[in-house]
């Protein structure tokens, strides 16, 4: 009779349930019964709306400010193979070279006379270019001199006009300067090996498309952009806006995309290869927008503007994510964002260099697995409940002081008015 | 190029000597005046000089004397050559081409095509105009150039997530002279040992790769190898799955399962079969003769007559054992299907084709398992009751409709076989019956008188047939046992159409016994009058359910394990239902009796203590209140829109009159039906809640194209409390990731897929293979710019 009758026994295996050293995070083994766990569309609600408040109150952006200059900032540039290295040129012909982990200055040349109008590392980040006022374009070192030496140029070249703008070609050794014309020069050679004019007397910048390296773009003062090859002996295209564009940026993972930053308080991107229309129009600022930089993800950028704001935009979307300010912040001159997509730098008039967090709420420093997990965690909430009213008021709320503020309300009660003519 | 110049120079020489002509004549004037200067009287001497003066202060003059002197006319030592004046003509210089015999013939023959063409050139195009030619060539050229990127770029924007920076260097060893590049011999001693290597012809660059290395690493990338690899892995477990499976199936002693199994593959053969007529006639023929000689050997061999031994013994038994009836059958069944003639395919391959997969069919309900009454299994429903998807129009003798049912199952059958079925059909119907009283007994069920005395219509015909054909009662009694639903279905649907007519006189022929059968029936049919209208209009709304009608229990009934599944359907709620409803009392079968009694005990006295703490408040009838509350509230009102006296006369006592009452009494339409209709203990608020609407989205987001899309998004957790470890993580992946103190490079030709040729798959992979060597080369360079730099120096 025994062997026939069947016994059921609870039965747990010590493997499942116990840790295999005092390390180990103690094993929970879980039912995901969904009975047991109801209302999880309310819960995660919840929870979304709490890590939006979270996102928001740990939004602290600014991390430091560089100061040293006796100028406005004129120009920034990012050490092409180091992340901790930041030239930038002043208003009155000095350059600084700044540390950015000591958020120190490391160097100080005085470059050119009046104004360093660019300033451009070199590919290899071995030696960097400034062009200035004085009509010259000078290399220099990107080692200081040794013990006792004065600072001087490894090269220097004497133009007929003033240079305005200088970018180094990504792989080689040229580099475009523009001014009167826009100039392809050899690094070796102290003539342009091409010059490019359309009929315009002077360039605000110019541009090498990172991606497509032989392409570059040029802002003009007669509001126009123009593309060039670097192959070609003339220009390939022209637009002209209503407006003089006063910078442009490539998208550094998109090969035809360019944005431009305008004197119509609008930022404008472009598909290179239909130029009549753009992309997209950047709207928020409220004053000429000086400067522009893509993160190097090419997923969003950075623009600075004369209203003493700093502005993230996403690419394709019409209006900003992120809008920085201080009460001492003055007109944004330059502006970059660092090639590890953390940091923003920029610079302003009042002769401070800011560095910003490119994600304002963004914990700095090494995330253990749980808490990168749980960031995660809380970022998919606030995307799949961005839609819901509360989440999204608290979500999209910013501080922006009251002037500005005022402007801003101005513009879009002007905008109003005009689209109801 | 050539044409041009050639046409070109005689036109301006002709020009040229045109000028010199009208020119000579004024030229040879001023000089006789001078040279006649002395000689000659005042008065012409003066008008000679005007003419002169005159001459001279003419512009037009000057320019042309000035023109003459580069012309041809001038030669080269100042002498008028001959022949000035004269126009050269091509054919001229051409003449000496005739007579040089060194120029070939193609030449001269051009030549003379260009000596008869007559048009004159076009302008060159001015500077600008070229220009912008080629600017808009050159634009072209480089728009085209970067629309190779598009490919890369929507498929970055598609991703789900982005690594960053986008090109990480492979995991893994790397090969020696990646990693020393740009080492160079110093030492003296590395000087001599590579001298030494030098001489010897020994690899000096790649120093640990030997030839055959080298060929196996162009043969297959590492990715390559990979990719094969896993193809491999997966192959091979593959194949032990199916193998362990076919030893799994092979250990199986189930005799129902392999019967399954080989009705399966005749299926699929059959299939197969079928498809290979349409598309392989040849083979389709070979496999019919096949069969043909199965056929043969089955008439000659008596395999399948029951005439062997094991059939004698199994037909003593039969007569007790209903396994060993239906085993007999089978044989001869199969007998029959194996002897059965085969019809070449030409006109009525497609009845015989049904006729096959019918004695396939049936034998597959044979082996369901367990042939309980299933009018309450909803399986078995949904299987029979497809069946009767045609719904009858005509309902007046039960034989007809049987008749017209029959028609719609197989419409395809011949009369005789038709009649036949009807037959069994009524034969089935008697057996299920019979069947069923014996359930009775256990049951004992009160039954109703009504329907005593409609049924036996059919079971009095049944009867009759039931006497000619008694044998095949016999035979196919377990089949019919399957079949019974079908009839039982049926016979539903009649009885309701019988009842709604009411037209049939009742036949009181019957004994006792088939009475309770029939009443039986009727029992599980009919309770009250409402629950047969409400089965009738079922019926009429779709004749696709009539079993669960048939299937739902009487009140008194409640004692038997059937669910009251109709419950929900009843449209007013009963009170008293709904208070006498029992507690589900979920019985653990293995759990301790001990415990079990001790848990009752509890229960009991918990039961009793709330029902004294909650005495006095009746909490159902309350809620009951309150959802009939909620009922009306929900009700269009009739709004009232007369005006007394507007249109006729008004005053005390005088009502509008009631047409003017029924035009402006409005009723407002019906308010769509309450979601807790059908719900007895539940109410469903519909009314928007304000505290609830400041959490809710009020528009449709942009990226969703529906409500539905959106609430399904939203609806998904993605937690850990519902979700596991890995799809949690799945779930939560950030969209872009990058890595702390790492530069992103921005993207490089490198990146650019592969251009693809149309050619096989081979030369493909030796094209991959040719782009990876050259991307590690250009990596090496790009790690040491510096050396490329000395490279372009030596240059």
């Amino acid at each position: 009779m025994l062997s026939g009758m069947k016994v059921k026994v609870l039965c747990r295996n010590p493997d499942d349930y116990v840790r295999e050293t005092t390390r180990d995070i103690q094993r929970v083994p879980r039912n995901y019964d969904p009975t047991i766990h109801p209302f999880e569309v309310s819960r995660e609600y919840t929870r979304a709306l709490n890590a939006t408040k979270l996102e928001r109150i740990f939004a602290k952006p600014f991390v430091a400010s560089l100061d040293g200059h006796r100028d406005g900032i004129n120009c920034l540039a990012k050490h092409a193979k180091t992340l901790s290295v930041v030239l930038s040129g002043a208003c009155d012909g000095e350059v600084k070279i700044w540390n950015l982990s000591k958020r120190e200055c490391m160097r100080t040349i005085q470059a050119h006379e009046g104004f360093v109008r660019g300033i451009c590392s070199r590919f290899c980040g071995s030696s960097f270019f400034t062009v200035g006022d004085d009509k010259t374009v000078k290399q220099w070192n990107m080692e200081p001199p040794g013990r006792g030496l004065q600072e001087e140029p490894l090269n220097t070249i004497l133009g007929k006009a003033v240079y305005t703008g200088i970018d180094h070609h990504q792989t080689e050794g040229t580099f475009a300067t523009c001014g009167q014309t826009v100039d392809i020069w050899d690094e070796q050679r102290s003539s342009p090996i091409r010059s490019f004019s359309w009929g315009v007397d002077s360039f605000s910048c110019v541009r090498y498309n990172p991606v497509e390296t032989e392409l570059l773009a040029s802002c003009a003062s007669d509001r126009s952009i123009i593309l060039y090859d670097m192959r070609e002996s003339a220009p390939l295209k022209k637009i002209i806006m209503q407006l003089r564009s006063n910078t442009l940026c490539w998208n550094p993972m998109e090969a035809y995309n360019f944005t431009c930053s305008n004197e119509d308080y609008n930022l404008y991107t472009y598909d290179m290869r239909r130029l009549d229309v753009p992309v997209t129009v950047h709207m928020d600022h409220v004053s000429a927008v000086l400067d522009v930089d893509y993160s190097p993800t090419g997923k969003e950028f950075v623009s600075a503007s004369f209203d003493k704001t700093i502005r993230i935009f996403p690419k394709n979307s019409g209006h900003s994510r992120e809008v920085y300010h201080t009460k001492r912040m003055q007109h944004v001159i330059c502006v970059k964002w660092s090639a590890d997509n953390k940091y923003i730098l920029s610079g302003s008039d009042e002769m401070n260099i800011r560095l910003w967090k490119a994600n304002a709420s963004e914990k700095l420093g090494l995330l253990t697995p749980r808490e990168k997990a749980a960031l995660n965690y809380n970022q998919k909430l606030r995307d799949k409940f961005q839609h819901h009213p509360q989440v999204r008021r608290i979500a999209r709320h910013r501080h922006l002081p009251r002037d500005l503020f005022k402007q801003k309300r101005e513009l879009r009660e002007m905008k109003e008015a005009r689209r109801r003519k | 190029m050539r044409r041009k110049g050639v046409k070109a120079v005689p036109a301006t020489m002709a020009g040229g000597g045109n000028n010199e002509e009208e020119l000579s004549p004024d030229d040879e004037h001023i000089i006789s005046a001078s040279e006649e200067e002395d000689g000659s009287d005042d008065e012409s001497k003066h008008a000679k000089l005007l003419e002169a003066i005159s001459s001279l202060g003419k512009r037009k003059r000057m320019k042309r004397t000035e023109r003459s002197e580069a012309s041809v006319q001038v030669s080269e030592f100042s002498v008028n050559a001959d022949g000035t004046g004269e126009k050269v003509n091509l054919s001229d210089l051409l003449g000496t081409m005739d007579k040089t015999p060194g120029a070939p013939n193609k030449t001269k023959q051009q030549l003379k095509n260009l000596q008869n063409r007559k048009e004159t050139l076009e302008l060159p195009l001015s500077k600008q105009q070229t220009e912008k030619i080629q600017r808009e060539v050159a634009y072209d050229k480089s728009s085209k150039e970067v629309s190779r990127w598009e490919t890369v770029i929507t498929q970055n924007q598609k991703a789900e997530q982005l690594v960053f920076p986008l090109r990480q260097d492979p995991t893994g060893p790397k090969r020696m002279e990646q990693v020393v590049a740009g080492w160079k011999a110093k030492t003296p001693l590395e000087k001599e040992i590579f001298s030494l290597l030098h001489s010897n012809n020994q690899p000096i660059h790649d120093p640990l790769l030997t030839p055959a290395e080298e060929a196996s690493i162009k043969a297959m990338s590492l990715e390559e190898a990979k990719i094969r690899q896993a193809e491999f892995r997966k192959a091979r477990v593959l194949q032990s799955y199916y193998e362990a499976k076919a030893r799994r199936e092979r250990k199986i002693k189930s005799k129902k399962y392999h019967k399954l199994q080989k009705k399966a593959k005749v299926k699929a053969f059959l299939k197969q079969f079928d498809e290979m007529m349409k598309t392989d006639p040849a083979g389709a023929l070979e496999e019919l003769k096949k069969m043909e000689l199965s056929r043969m050997q089955e008439r000659m061999s008596l395999k399948h007559q029951n005439s062997g031994k094991w059939a004698k013994s199994k037909a003593i038994m039969a007569k007790y054992d209903d396994a060993a009836r239906k085993a007999m059958q089978e044989q001869l069944e199969m007998n029959k299907q194996l002897t059965q003639k085969l019809v070449v395919p030409s006109d009525d391959d497609d009845d015989e084709e049904r006729n096959v997969e019918e004695a396939d069919a049936l034998p597959d309900f044979v082996n369901d398992p367990e042939p309980i009454l299933d009018s309450v299994n909803p399986w078995m429903r949904g299987k029979l009751t497809q069946e009767h998807s045609e719904p009858e129009v005509t309902a007046v003798a039960t034989e007809t409709a049987v008749e017209t049912k029959d028609e719609g199952q197989n419409g395809q059958r011949e009369d005789e076989e038709e009649e036949e079925n009807e037959e069994e059909k009524l034969l089935r119907e008697f057996e299920r019956k019979r069947k069923l009283r014996q359930d009775e007994d256990d049951d004992l069920v009160p039954v109703p008188q009504e329907e005593k005395q409609v049924i036996p219509v059919d079971v009095a015909e049944a009867e009759e047939v039931a006497g000619e054909n008694v044998i095949q009662i016999s035979d196919d009694e377990d089949k019919e046992e399957e079949e019974e639903e079908v009839v039982v279905s049926e016979f539903n649907s009649l009885f309701n159409r019988l009842m709604k007519s009411s037209s049939v006189p009742p036949v009181p022929e019957q004994t006792g016994a088939e009475e309770a059968e029939l009443l039986d029936e009727g029992l599980v049919r009919v309770r009250t009058m409402d629950d047969l209208e409400a089965l009738q209009q079922d019926v009429v709304m779709d004749t696709t359910q009539p079993a669960p009608a048939s299937a739902t229990p009487a009140p008194s009934m409640e004692t038997t394990s059937e669910p009251p599944k109709k419950k929900k359907k009843k449209k007013g709620i009963d009170p008293n239902e709904v208070l006498t409803k029992e507690a589900k009392v979920i019985k653990m079968p293995l759990a301790p009796t001990v415990v079990e009694e001790e848990e009752e005990e509890v229960h009991a006295e918990q039961t009793a203590i709330i029902k004294e703490a909650f005495a006095g408040d009746d909490v159902i009838s309350d809620f009951l209140k309150d959802k009939r509350k909620q009922e009306k509230a929900g009700q269009a009102e009739v709004v009232d829109l007369t005006l007394p006296g507007w249109g006729e006369w008004g005053g005390v006592g005088l009502k509008p009159s009631k047409r003017k009452r029924r035009k402006f009494r409005l009723k407002a339409p019906a308010p769509p039906l309450r979601k807790d209709q059908n719900l007895p203990d539940v109410i469903i608020s519909e009314k928007r809640n304000s505290s609830v609407a400041n959490h809710q989205v009020s528009q449709l987001p942009f990226p969703f194209q529906n409500s539905t899309q959106f609430e399904s998004c939203v609806r998904f957790p993605v937690g850990q409390t519902w979700n596991t470890q890995t799809t949690f993580r799945k779930l939560t992946a950030p969209k872009v990731v990058t890595k702390m103190g790492a530069i992103i490079e921005p993207m490089s030709k490198e990146d650019l897929p592969p251009v693809k040729e149309s050619s096989g798959a081979g030369s493909g992979a030796t094209i991959v293979l040719g782009e990876k060597v050259e991307e590690e080369t250009k990596k090496a360079r790009r790690r040491n710019p510096l050396q490329k730099k000395k490279k372009k120096s030596r240059q």
